[in-house]
């Protein structure tokens, strides 16, 4: 039988905040245990919440990047339960009125082709603390479960597709595109590593051409792309052979191992808490004014769909080109900015693609932190335009930039004498040189058939370009050459 | 010194007629002698007091003093003081030790006033008569063997006993009114978000509101200065200016209008309550108040919307009392589920564990809507009541308890104690503010006078109250131990 996966994504943002979403205590990654948890997040009895204003802005500025409908009012819920990291015993979220309503998120495929993934909505909580296990003994040889609340409160946007991924590869490409929205928009910085983004994917099989869809499994706590797409192979895999072993899936929560590289139960369905949402007290009815919003919708910078659209229409890029310079803000920034410099996208578009990717991917660096800096690449290709260097010399400066020696192209230009020889008196006697050096060679191109001699002519060009270290003009010493050897026979 | 108002102590202290010092020492020593008698006071603050006391007479030798500088008082143990243990009335919280001031507690810090300690309460302010604290019952100042009323039981038999001149009390059902009319005091609930609700240890959060219990409607006026206004640490308190309360006072009563609800003279109510409430009630008909009728039509489904919304907010709110952070942690946990569940069977008392129960139960899948979602909607048309109410009177009177005082362990059936609530509940539901002023005696034990006004009506309010505290001498009467000096 042919089978068809059905992917669903909960994908869960940590927004970029200074502060948390119901407390002033800091949001920053990796202090002390404890060190950032203060009355409110610890759920000391007493304390109320109060709601970040940043963490609201945000949320509407991901609604409004995904053309979501943006609800006027939306509610925080308790979902209850108890947990030793969830201080309150209830999570602050948004259960039946959420921030953000109905939007989409157009996904690019390996082949360039484009397909829209529809998010049901989107809504703000609280990150609960972390349980750690590992590390504690209470000295009389009893294990012990230490707990960090400092993660406590961190604001959380979760978004939630519709079943609308097919595949793996869709999968992970919705992911990629939602970490590339969010971090466009400097709402998160997308560190999976740090568990800035992680996600839960529901997953289900039917036979092709069935409209209704099969019982679907929750994988939860995914947390980097690959991860994603192994995760769903595994359990496609598992769920096409439990079926057509004739079994049946059943609705329940898995953990993904990627050490193991399969997915286990953790509960079943009737294993799942009931979590008695109720709109919590302690917190107002957020109440978006249309000023707000339209305020916040007339400041989005571009985002990546409009920004590839620009690449290609205005830039004159391929799909590729404009596809993989917009997949991230900072290639994107680096992208622009180096045109700037230049003044020609194509060349710009090469040389960040090419010499400069290369080079990051050697050395495993992500773009921001590239020794060459857009405005040093910049100059580079500038010079490689104005015919100051030739495209070799070009890779010698770009080397000796990423090895730091030197500011700038036209430094390295300068110290490593590279600068193209144009001068064709120069030229001509390098030529003279080689030619009474080679009589064996001038024989045979003399001998040969006019139509061979124009690939004979490559040995002299090398010779003089050798002769010249390099830096004399290809194409006049080309030009040059013909002349004088035609001008022998 | 003991036996007078705030009003007056607060004049005493600005005529230099005593120090802070001097009062503080006095109502302590009065307690230290006769609260064994009453169990008011859960925790006495002396230390923190007299260096309280000491700091409000510098002020005031520096010419820094307020209206309330150096004017003792007690607290409800449901506001966090930071340093001071916090209980709530509850096993649960016996040990534990606020690291911070409630933002009343540091109103009243900042307003020079001296807290002697911390009164006795139902436990998680869930009760009618204070018998549900694990610090055990409070006596009656009129009748040892009745209740002094709940949740703010020992708030209101301290003021009464002549311990303190005032206390803090908070008011989620009637938790105010009822100990206050049980005690012969007055005791205001204000307007939800009127108050913040910061640092109060939360029993139902969309109800709970604090407010003063003292001997008059002046006391109160004072008080409620002190305390009100726009927190930014509680998104539901109300940004809106704070205006002094003791400004109207004095206005005159000619042409209030009066509405009595034809449902709070009805069934269950004592017949001698009614005479005194009516009798009390004729007074501002002296004072050139005009009396009507009127109809709060839900009236009846008040109490059962109550204990639906109370109970579920408080089933969430009582979530982190969990043994894993502070509170009582049971011995030797076998593993985490036992840890969870005995220390919280053995930190919580019946009705506390009665209500969690019955809040967990109607927020549950299959339960919400035909619970928790009817009893919104039920509230929504209880607060149109008064809303339309508040359309053709300004204030609404009637008895603040269907009964005076009962006997202590009369109530032995949860329902029947709630009932009690029926005069209190739906002030809370609305929203609204109420006060309670002392109004006869049945059977030697007070009665009390509610007064309603709509959202944001205080002034009103103390204004009727303290009229009405003009004209007679209710709140002046005293139960014996009042009267006894040391």
């Amino acid at each position: 039988m042919q089978w068809e996966t059905v992917i669903g994504l909960e994908v869960h943002v940590q927004l970029a905040t200074k502060s948390k979403i119901f407390s002033g205590a800091s949001t920053a990654f990796g202090a002390e245990p404890n060190s950032q948890a203060c009355a409110v997040d610890l759920g000391l009895p007493g304390v109320l919440p109060v709601l970040n204003e940043q963490a609201v802005a945000m949320a509407v500025q991901f609604g409004l990047g995904i053309h979501a409908e943006i609800p006027e009012v939306s509610v925080f819920d308790r979902k209850n339960y108890f947990y030793p990291d969830l201080p309150k015993g209830y999570q602050t979220s948004q259960m039946y009125h959420p921030i953000v309503g109905p939007g989409e998120v157009e996904i690019t495929l390996e082949d360039g082709s484009t397909k829209a993934v529809r998010v049901h909505h989107a809504h703000l909580e609280e990150d609960a603390g972390k349980s750690l296990h590992e590390t504690f003994a209470d000295g009389r040889g009893h294990a012990m479960t230490g707990i960090d609340l400092n993660r406590a409160g961190t604001p959380l946007l979760e978004i939630v597709s519709e079943p609308d991924m097919r595949s793996a590869r869709e999968a992970a490409a919705y992911l990629k595109a939602i970490h590339s929205i969010v971090t466009y928009l400097g709402i998160s910085d997308g560190n999976m590593a740090e568990g800035s983004m992680r996600c839960d994917v529901n997953v289900s099989v039917r036979p092709r051409g069935q409209a209704s869809f099969g019982t679907r499994a929750e994988i939860k706590n995914v947390n980097s792309f690959r991860f994603v797409e192994r995760a769903i192979e595994f359990e496609v895999e598992r769920q096409i052979e439990l079926l057509e072993d004739g079994g049946e899936v059943i609705q329940e929560t898995r953990l993904f191992d990627p050490e193991r590289d399969e997915t286990r139960s953790m509960r079943t369905k009737e294993q799942a808490n009931d979590y008695r949402y109720f709109p919590c007290p302690d917190l107002l009815p957020v109440v978006l004014d249309r000023a707000y919003v339209d305020h916040l919708r007339d400041t989005l910078p571009e985002l990546p769909a409009a920004k590839r659209a620009r690449f290609q229409d205005e830039l004159g890029l391929s799909a590729y080109d404009a596809g993989v310079l917009s997949a991230s803000r900072e290639m994107a920034e680096y992208f622009e900015a180096v045109k700037e410099v230049c003044g020609d996208a194509k060349l710009a578009a090469n040389w960040v693609q090419g010499e400069l990717s290369g080079a990051l991917n050697r050395e495993g660096l992500p773009i921001q932190d590239s020794p060459v800096s857009a405005t040093q690449l910049g100059e580079l290709v500038s010079r490689v335009m104005d015919d100051t260097i030739n495209g070799k010399a070009a890779k010698q400066v770009f080397q000796a930039l990423w090895n730091g020696e030197g500011q700038s192209a036209d430094e390295v230009i300068e110290a490593k004498g590279l600068k193209q020889v144009t001068d064709s008196g120069a030229i001509e006697a390098m030529i003279d040189q080689v030619i009474a050096d080679s009589p064996a060679q001038v024989a045979q191109y003399r001998d040969a058939e006019p139509d061979k001699r124009g690939k004979m002519i490559g040995y002299f060009v090398g010779q003089v370009m050798k002769a010249s270290r390099g830096t004399a003009n290809p194409q006049q010493v080309n030009a040059l050459l013909k002349e004088k050897l035609d001008a022998l026979c | 010194m003991h036996d007078t108002t705030l009003t007056a102590l607060a004049a005493g202290l600005a005529a230099g007629e005593f120090s802070s010092r001097e009062l503080t020492q006095a109502l302590l020593a009065r307690i230290e002698r006769l609260d064994g008698e009453l169990n008011s006071f859960i925790t006495l603050t002396a230390e923190q007091a007299l260096e309280a006391a000491d700091q409000a007479d510098a002020a005031r030798a520096a010419g820094n003093a307020g209206p309330l500088t150096g004017v003792p008082l007690a607290l409800k143990d449901l506001f966090c003081t930071e340093g001071v243990r916090t209980s709530a009335g509850s096993k649960m919280l016996d040990t534990f030790v606020a690291p911070y001031d409630a933002t009343v507690v540091e109103k009243l810090k900042a307003a020079g006033t001296v807290s002697l300690g911390k009164t006795n309460m139902d436990e998680f302010a869930m009760g009618s008569s204070n018998e549900n604290s694990f610090y055990g019952a409070v006596h009656n100042p009129w009748h040892r063997n009745a209740v002094p009323g709940g949740s703010s039981g020992g708030s209101a038999a301290a003021v009464a006993a002549g311990l303190v001149p005032a206390a803090m009390g908070t008011d989620t059902g009637g938790s105010i009114r009822q100990p206050a009319a049980f005690c012969g005091i007055t005791g205001l609930k204000p307007t939800y978000g009127r108050v913040s609700r910061y640092g109060i240890i939360a029993y139902a959060s969309s109800l709970d509101q604090a407010g003063p219990m003292a001997r008059t409607a002046e006391d109160c006026a004072r008080l409620l200065t002190a305390i009100a206004g726009h927190d930014l640490r509680d998104s539901t308190s109300v940004a809106r200016g704070v205006p002094d309360y003791t400004q109207e006072l004095d206005a005159p009563l000619a042409g209030l209008r009066i509405g009595l609800p034809r449902e709070y003279f009805g069934e269950g109510l004592d017949p001698a309550v009614e005479r005194a409430v009516r009798e009390a009630i004729g007074v501002f008909e002296t004072l050139g108040a005009t009396l009507r009728e009127v109809s709060l039509p839900h009236t009846h489904y008040a109490i059962p919307a109550y204990y639906v919304i109370a109970p579920a907010e408080a089933s969430s709110n009582l979530a982190r009392y969990d043994g894993v952070r502070f509170g009582h942690r049971c011995d030797a946990p076998a593993d985490l589920t036992d840890l969870y569940k005995r220390s919280r069977a053995e930190g919580f008392g019946e009705e506390v564990k009665r209500r969690i129960l019955m809040g967990t139960h109607t927020l549950s899948e299959g339960f919400f809507d035909a619970y928790y979602k009817k009893a919104q909607q039920v509230r929504r048309l209880i607060r149109q009541d008064f809303l339309d109410a508040f359309d053709e009177v300004d204030v609404l009177m009637g008895p603040t308890s269907p009964t005076p005082a009962f006997d202590l362990g009369a109530k032995k059936d949860p329902v029947s104690m709630y009932l009690q609530d029926i005069y209190t509940i739906a002030i809370n539901l609305a929203g609204i503010p109420g006060i309670s002023v002392p109004a006869g005696f049945v059977g030697g034990r007070p009665v009390g006078l509610q007064i309603l006004g709509t959202h944001f009506a205080e002034a009103r309010l103390l204004n009727v109250a303290h009229q009405f505290q003009q004209a007679t001498d209710w709140h002046l009467r005293r139960p014996a131990i009042a009267e006894e000096t040391l």
